[in-house]
């Protein structure tokens, strides 16, 4: 009998001593990282395109998380703002003039038989949403395009176009369910689609 | 001296633990895909190993055997690779974020990982002391990592290579396996421990 009590109280022991080593390691060791950061670069457009002063959402999703201001983000517009209030339970307030106005979802298309391929707009592009190499034509990637329009002004032809994509009613229509046997490289018919439709998220 | 040599080169070649003993074939066959996993693989290893082949030999010796509780070597032994894993895992998360990006998911992995428990036991059945015990294990994860390495070096050719249809994938690397298998069985009677 004993010798089982004595085998119990040794486990026993041992597990309470390896569980008080965990649970001060745990204390200790502790890594440092605020969650709030990540919920707010997750409601932010993930434009990437500065217009907030920051180098990009996440270090702008740090200063909100610092307690800075919520209405520095034109792209996201007002909806952004209203979710960050949300998130955050401060008060939603009208977008800052001074980084921007909210202007509707654009993509940048590259007038093609114009483009000398100098890749000064693929330099500029925050998200790498535009394809090509020195001296041939320069495409945008359209389904990856987040409309910041940093790639217009250094285009020495000027030969890239913002366009909107309406996202109103008219624009509106059912997701219609898509064959599901394509493969990645299909996608591309998928995407005119999307962009033709003003579907383009 | 010359005897922890002979332990050495007895874990990493004669009695290599995956392709003589076949104790850790999980991961050997796992994460051998990429030489750059099978890497970090074999650095977490060895860590792992090492640290809790000193520790179970320590639990065994100061705990278990004054107790007369032999019996329950399995258990501890399992519970203290597990405690060694996750107190490694979160020191190394917090002092080395470089370090943890490398070995990221591979550490909580080597828990179940048998070469693991297998040296603890086997530390116990030689009767290994304190030293030896460090060194058996240091050299258990050398061979693994040896062997994993190379393995994995293969696998990355092998999938290039033009490999009959029925062959593809796993079967070949269990192929490739055993005779890199046979290959070591050549060290056999080289030491003898």
């Amino acid at each position: 009998m004993s010798v089982i009590v004595t085998a119990i109280l040794a486990l026993l022991g041992l597990a309470a001593v390896f569980g008080a080593l965990l649970g001060f390691a745990a204390i200790r060791f502790k890594v440092e990282g605020n969650p709030i950061v990540d919920e707010i670069d997750n409601l932010l457009p993930q434009t990437q395109c500065g217009q907030c002063g920051h180098p990009g959402c996440r270090p702008y999703a740090e200063s909100i998380a610092a307690g800075g201001d919520i209405n520095k983000c034109p792209p996201g517009g007002e909806a952004t703002i209203q979710a960050l209030a949300e998130l955050l339970d401060v008060e939603a307030t009208p977008l800052d003039a001074e980084h921007g106005e909210e202007i509707p979802t654009q993509v940048a298309v590259i007038r093609e038989d114009e483009c000398i391929g100098c890749t000064k707009c693929i330099q500029a592009c925050p998200i790498d949403a535009i394809l090509g190499s020195a001296k041939h034509m320069h495409t945008v990637i359209a389904s990856e395009c987040t409309g910041c329009d940093l790639c217009v002004e250094p285009c020495p032809v000027d030969c890239i176009d913002m366009v909107p994509v309406d996202q109103g009613l008219a624009g509106w229509h059912w997701n219609a369910p898509k064959d599901q046997n394509i493969i990645a490289t299909d996608k591309t018919g998928l995407l005119e689609d999307m962009v033709e439709g003003g579907n383009l998220s | 001296m010359s005897e922890y040599l002979l332990i050495l080169v007895s874990t990493i070649l004669v009695n290599n633990f995956v392709l003589v003993q076949f104790l850790g074939l999980c991961p050997f066959m796992g994460v051998s895909n990429k030489l750059e996993t099978a890497m970090g693989m074999s650095l977490a290893t060895t860590f792992v190993l090492t640290l809790s082949s000193v520790c179970s030999y320590l639990a065994f010796e100061y705990l278990l055997q004054p107790l007369g509780l032999e019996y329950l070597q399995t258990i501890t032994f399992i519970l203290v690779i597990a405690v060694v894993v996750q107190f490694t895992e979160m020191v190394v998360r917090k002092t080395s974020p470089m370090l943890y990006r490398v070995l990221g998911i591979f550490l909580p992995l080597i828990t179940t990982n048998c070469a693991v428990l297998g040296v603890a036991l086997l530390n116990i059945k030689k009767q290994n002391g304190f030293v030896e015990s460090i060194l058996y294990g240091f050299g258990a994860a050398i061979g693994f990592s040896l062997v994993l390495v190379l393995f994995s070096a293969m696998r990355e050719r092998i999938a290039f290579a033009d490999v009959p249809l029925p062959f593809k994938g796993t079967a070949i690397g269990m192929i490739t396996a055993g005779l890199m298998s046979l290959a070591f069985m050549g060290f056999t009677g080289l030491v003898n421990i």
